[in-house]
């Protein structure tokens, strides 16, 4: 598929309004008589409380009202469960989902007990030190391990224990592998937690207007039908009472997809109590215990392997942390079990996961979504067990590679969608080839390495390969239009923050309705504009709305080239569309503009002919049966001051396959932020708390990310294999950067550093963990 | 985020600063650049009640040359102009080098020179500027007029100076620079412009027959405020700076004169090991400054 | 307090409280909201603006503070009553500098001085130019590129420096 738009780099609609300060985001938003809300938080990760106190609050000069849990009477309840427990055999899965203000017990430190509304924020955060709050504390659950001991103490007492869930997924028979193996590896691998830390903050603004009875409200969220259809529930209106809009998002990264948030449940009741619009901007302080994270998760792995290097099975035991509360299922262990077999031909599999309830903030998925930790488990399998075979690191890689005529792959275990776990389509070692190469890898063959660009530095490469499921289900949707101007309009349920979509999904319908992509609006994110829809999230924005978008846009072609056909009065066969117009071929002086079209779609008098419809319109919808994979390599050259242990990337190669490109300039885009993301997960991000569960670097001047001095050039290169279960043959993007970053970053560093007995296990690092691992390694000396 | 509620003045001369501290010289807080004071106000971490913003006494920023080859430096004077200044890249290399380490641009635009040597931050690099370039502090009350302070007689500990409340750092004197000296500035931070994990600024002076006859080390972020680093000094004065000896002072700067704290991005042996080496390096480059005759 | 000011060239007068943040002035009094607010402690960078002519951390202001000073925002940056953008955010665009965008006020910002000053930085000059911006979208390698690209277009006519 590619035509005159399809596959071009173009620049994107939406820049002019964002580089000018024109485009809306939820900050923005500003109504009459507004009022600001300000939340009480727990400075406790577990504790039971006793007694909240509003009187002093409630009497502050500013302040309109002030809440607590009590104070909700009927609408306290419980967040839905968003994504139930997969079919599997022996799956064990208790629902615990997270409440909208404390009741009886914290269960994290940031938890909201109380909030004030007040006429500005300044207000309400003054307000804030007026309301008494008595806590007693109890011992916080954070150590994964000893929490499922029981200790040192229950997050949920009625549960009995903080197993969340335990599930098992196998293929083969790998206690058989084992046996026959000439070497089996175990090792620990651990992978701590980090923050998705977009640059804007959430918010949610509600106005609620009793006369029209219409709820209106604006969420900086991923999914806003799925909120508009929660929250109509919740505050019992109809669904046509209530609108969500997306508005411009700054990033989102995985969290912004979860719902229903406390502030989001509260904001809307607040607007309908009070009768006044009202406002929540989540402040950077709070978003670091109020927004979902992600990332926890200990491995217990061992890989079974022949003398020649393949791989004959693996077994991997791990731990999930999902903090207090798990709405969001079991999507991001069962993405880490699924994506730990990679690009490889892995006969025999015994996989199990614990997910284990802690005093920390809820886990839901952060951009990459629990595959990072099982490309890490197998890379580094893969890399020790080249080291002990003595086997280069790229060639057992290669040697365990699916062939390009394997697929469709079943590996036969349940996804994060509940289909079978398949390949659709891969071709792994042209990618291999083609990074090795610009990587310059075959440098670092001989006894003697590159030269450092600095002096006293150490240089070490590395080179990982990994695939991503994309592009699930259930589905999307989108209405195409002609309007009478001859501009095309699209709506779809999807949200957006970033991605692109008012570019790349207009390109999709550009080709079919045959009018300039400048020509084209799209709006995402708007219930007032699309109704149905789930949400832009585990990369298949593209994929799923993309589909979407071409079949209306399909249908809307037909409905040109018929009434075209009928008014020029020639053969659709004979006519050309594009340009805005429709042509006969050959016969210059017929035609007819798509303006003309969409008027005379619309009569004013006379007759619609029956079975046809009124208009250039059409809304057509995409459900794919399964994802699509998509794959590639990332290779790294690393420059590490083996006294500092600072790590320079020098130079980064990521050869990516995702089908069929739509827009290659906003596929490199999406690449380059998902490494530079990566590049902070690996070395720069981690949050970090005590034994008592409170976060130590609640700051962006503690919590690292990564700034233009410490991302490199990424260098990027395209294999497509096209999706073969969709008509447009794309791939997702969305998170691909980010994947396996981390275990390119620690085979670099370990490469670079070269000490006997290093082995990078866990994930961040830091200068000083380097130094604590390096000085281990070589027996406590530095 | 929002800062709690103060009373604010805005005085237009030093001498109106001074009587309206006077007023309350406990209660009232300085605002100088506020690159670390509003920070703290906005995660409301720092709650004072009165500030007095000096930003309006143009009549404190100034870099200025003093007849005996030194330099002074108004204490409202921007980082920034300190970055650019000429007579600054002249008479106090050291200082030059250093200026790029501070924060990042937009914060240099806003924050002063004396205004981070006044909040005494540990992991600031002013302070340890300030101490290897053996400065001299100004400073001025209603009550108690002016008077200079040495440099080794300002810093107390965490964020602690011996100014008295009421009292304003005027201006930052620098000597002359002395010939045959050597400088160096380095750290080790995160990302560029982080607070450093440690920093390390020295001034070496070499005779003719390249013995050393003077040497100031400074460090920061391995202790309550900015470090001289003594011991390791001490080593390095009336020897010829040999490999040996420098690793030798490297070691005694890690091991005798700091007492290094550990918080989340450095242990304390992993601050003494940067202290080694980065002490090493420092002085090495240093010395090899000097060694050219060069002072910068 | 009563505050004058110049914002983006014209003069305008407000009524503050002394401890409101410059940032929020300029957004919620000017309702000029191109200028983003991402950390409100000084780290991000998504707030700057000129305060006369030299890129600040505005939520590390007061408004008060801004008494009398020359404030520019993303606002003023376009060519006014013209569809036209500054060559700076037109490579922006076309080497897909931004994403989101969240961010993207405060670096034009925080650049405009420097493509100004410089006809031909280098790559680790921008860089070293951006870091104390920063951005969750991009990676900085467009935005890298749409620098050196405004700023050789801004220094086309410098005589000298095109070569």
């Amino acid at each position: 598929m590619s035509g005159r738009f399809f596959g071009r780099r173009l620049p994107r609609n939406e820049d002019a309004s964002l580089l000018t300060g024109a485009a809306q985001f939820i900050d923005d938003i500003d109504l009459p008589g507004l009022l600001h809300v300000a939340f009480v938080r727990s400075d406790y990760a577990h504790a039971r409380l006793n007694n909240v106190d509003l009187s002093r609050a409630r009497r502050r000069p500013g302040v309109v009202a002030a809440y607590a849990a009590a104070d909700l009477g009927d609408y306290w309840q419980h967040g839905p469960l968003l994504v139930g427990p997969p079919p599997i055999d022996g799956l064990i899965f208790h629902e615990r989902t997270q409440v909208p203000l404390v009741r009886d017990k914290v269960l994290y430190a940031g938890e909201p007990i109380a909030l004030v509304v007040a006429d500005s924020r300044y207000l309400a955060e003054d307000a804030l030190m007026d309301i008494a709050i008595e806590l007693d504390p109890l011992p916080a659950v954070v150590d994964l391990e000893a929490a499922l001991r029981g200790e040192p103490a229950i997050v949920h007492e009625d549960l009995g224990s903080n197993l969340a869930a335990h599930c098992v997924q196998t293929k083969g028979d790998y206690g058989a592998a084992c046996e026959s193996a000439d070497l089996v590896i175990r090792r620990r691998f651990d992978y701590d937690r980090g923050a998705a830390a977009a640059i804007e903050n959430r918010g949610v603004v509600a106005s609620w207007d009793a006369r029209a009875r219409k709820m209106m409200i604006w969420d900086t969220t991923q999914a806003p039908i799925p909120v508009r259809n929660g929250l109509a529930r919740w505050l019992g209106l109809a669904e046509r009472e209530v609108d969500v809009v997306a508005p411009f998002i700054g990033g989102a990264f995985g969290p912004k997809i979860m719902m229903f948030y406390p502030e989001e449940v509260l904001i809307p009741w607040i607007s309908m109590q009070l009768g006044r619009p009202v406002k929540w901007i989540e402040d950077r302080s709070e978003n670091f215990y109020a927004t979902t994270q992600e990332r926890a998760q200990i491995h217990e792995a061992e890989m079974a392997l022949a003398t020649d290097g393949r791989i004959l099975g693996i077994r991997d035991e791990f731990l999930h942390d999902t903090g207090a509360y798990d709405p969001y299922g079991l999507t991001i262990p069962i993405n880490s079990q699924c994506t730990l077999l990679g690009c490889y031909d892995v006969p025999n599999y015994h996989s199990e996961f614990r997910v284990v309830f802690t005093n920390r903030p809820i886990v839901t998925p952060v951009r990459g979504a629990g595959r990072q930790h099982g490309v890490f488990v197998m890379e580094r399998l893969l890399d020790i067990a080249a080291g002990e075979l003595g086997i280069d690191r790229v060639e057992i890689r290669r040697l365990n590679y699916l062939g390009p005529d394997d697929f469709p792959h079943h590996h036969g275990l349940v996804y994060q969608d509940f289909s079978s776990l398949t390949y659709d389509s891969g071709n792994y070692e042209p990618a291999l080839d083609r990074a090795v190469e610009l990587i310059g890898y075959r440098e670092f063959e001989g006894d003697e390495r590159p030269p450092p660009r600095q002096s006293g530095r150490r240089v070490g490469v590395g080179v990982v390969s990994y695939v991503e499921g994309t592009g699930i289900g259930p589905y999307e949707g989108a209405r195409v239009s002609v309007e009478p101007s001859g501009k095309v309009h699209v709506a779809t349920g999807v949200g957006t923050q970033g991605q692109g979509h008012y570019t790349s999904l207009a390109q999709i319908v550009a080709d079919q309705v045959g009018v300039d992509v400048a020509d084209i609006s799209v709006v995402t994110g708007d219930t007032r504009e699309f109704n149905w829809g789930t949400g832009t999230f585990a990369s298949r924005g593209a994929v799923v709305a993309g589909n979407a978008c071409h079949a209306a846009a399909e249908l809307v072609r037909a409905k040109i080239l018929r009434l075209a056909s009928e008014l020029l009065e020639a053969p659709e066969e004979h006519l050309l569309l594009g340009g805005s117009e429709v042509r006969v071929d050959g016969d210059p002086e017929r035609r007819i503009t798509l303006a003309d079209l969409a008027v005379a779609s619309n009569p004013l008098r006379g007759a619609v002919a029956p079975g046809t419809e009124p208009g250039l319109e059409a809304t057509a919808y995409f459900g794919p049966s399964r994802g699509t994979t998509a794959s590639g390599v990332h290779a790294m050259r690393v420059e590490v001051d083996p006294e500092t242990f600072d790590v320079d990337i020098v130079d980064y190669v990521v050869v990516h396959d995702c089908g069929r490109v739509i827009n290659p300039m906003i596929l490199d885009g999406q690449i380059q932020g998902g490494v530079a993301q990566g590049i902070g997960n690996a070395f720069y991000e981690h949050l970090v708390v005590d034994d008592n569960g409170q976060l130590l670097n609640a700051s962006f001047m503690d919590y690292l990310l990564p700034t233009a001095t410490d991302v490199p050039r990424v260098r990027i290169d395209h294999i497509e294999t096209p999706a073969t279960d969709t008509p447009l043959g794309v791939k997702g993007a969305g998170e691909a950067g980010c994947i396996p970053t981390a275990a390119a970053f620690a085979q670099a560093v370990e490469d670079a550093l070269g000490i006997d007995g290093l082995e990078i296990r866990e994930i961040p690092l830091s200068p000083n963990r380097l130094f604590e691992l390096v000085r281990d390694a070589r027996g406590g000396e530095s | 985020m929002k800062p709690a509620p103060f009373r604010y003045h805005a005085p237009e001369t030093l001498e109106e600063a001074l009587d309206i501290l006077a007023e309350d010289p406990w209660e009232a807080k300085i605002l100088a650049g506020g690159q670390s004071l509003i920070p703290a106000m906005n995660f409301r971490l720092a709650q004072p009640t009165i500030l007095v913003d000096l930003n309006r006494l143009a009549e404190l920023a100034y870099v200025e040359a003093t007849d005996d080859g030194g330099l002074r430096i108004g204490a409202m004077t921007r980082q920034a102009v300190v970055e650019r200044d000429a007579l600054v890249a002249e008479r106090a290399p050291l200082l030059r080098e250093t200026m790029p380490h501070i924060a990042h641009p937009q914060i240099r635009n806003r924050g002063t020179f004396g205004g981070s040597i006044a909040h005494a931050d540990p992991a600031g690099e002013l302070p340890t500027v300030a101490l290897v370039l053996d400065a001299t502090l100004c400073a001025r009350s209603r009550d108690g007029g002016e008077r200079t302070i040495a440099v080794g007689d300002f810093f107390f500990g965490l964020l602690t100076t011996a100014l008295e409340p009421g009292e304003v750092l005027t201006e930052v004197i620098l000597p002359a620079p002395t010939p045959r000296t050597g400088w160096a500035f380095d750290e080790m931070a995160r990302r560029h412009g982080d607070y450093a994990l440690v920093g390390v600024a020295a001034a070496v002076t070499l005779a003719g027959d390249g013995r050393c006859t003077d040497a100031r080390i400074g460090l920061l972020s391995v202790g309550e405020g900015p470090v001289l680093a003594e011991a390791a000094a001490g080593a390095l004065i009336g020897e010829e700076l040999s490999e040996a000896l420098v690793i030798e002072a490297a070691e005694l700067a890690a091991e005798a004169d700091i007492d290094p704290p550990a918080d989340l991005h450095a242990s304390a042996e992993f601050r003494r090991h940067l202290v080694r080496v980065l002490v090493r390096r420092v002085v090495h480059r240093a010395g090899d400054r000097a060694l050219a005759g060069a002072s910068g | 307090m009563d505050v004058r000011l110049r914002v983006n060239g014209c003069e305008v007068t407000g009524v503050v409280e002394p401890r409101l943040l410059l940032s929020d002035f300029i957004r919620v009094d000017l309702r000029l909201t191109g200028t983003h607010v991402g950390c409100e402690h000084g780290v991000c960078g998504a707030c700057t603006v000129l305060v006369d002519g030299a890129p600040v951390r505005s939520c590390l202001m007061f408004a008060v503070q801004a008494d009398g000073l020359d404030i520019s925002t993303v606002e003023a940056l376009a060519p006014a009553g013209t569809e036209e953008l500054h060559p700076l955010q037109v490579a922006f665009r076309e080497t897909h500098a931004l994403q989101c965008g969240f961010c993207t006020p405060g670096f034009l910002m925080t650049l405009l001085p420097f493509v100004e000053r410089n006809a031909q930085p280098s790559e680790d000059d921008i860089r070293a130019a951006l870091s104390g911006n920063l951005c969750r979208c991009t990676g900085y390698q467009h935005i890298v590129d749409a620098v050196a690209l405004a700023a050789r277009r801004m220094h086309a006519d410098d005589g000298e420096s095109e070569g």
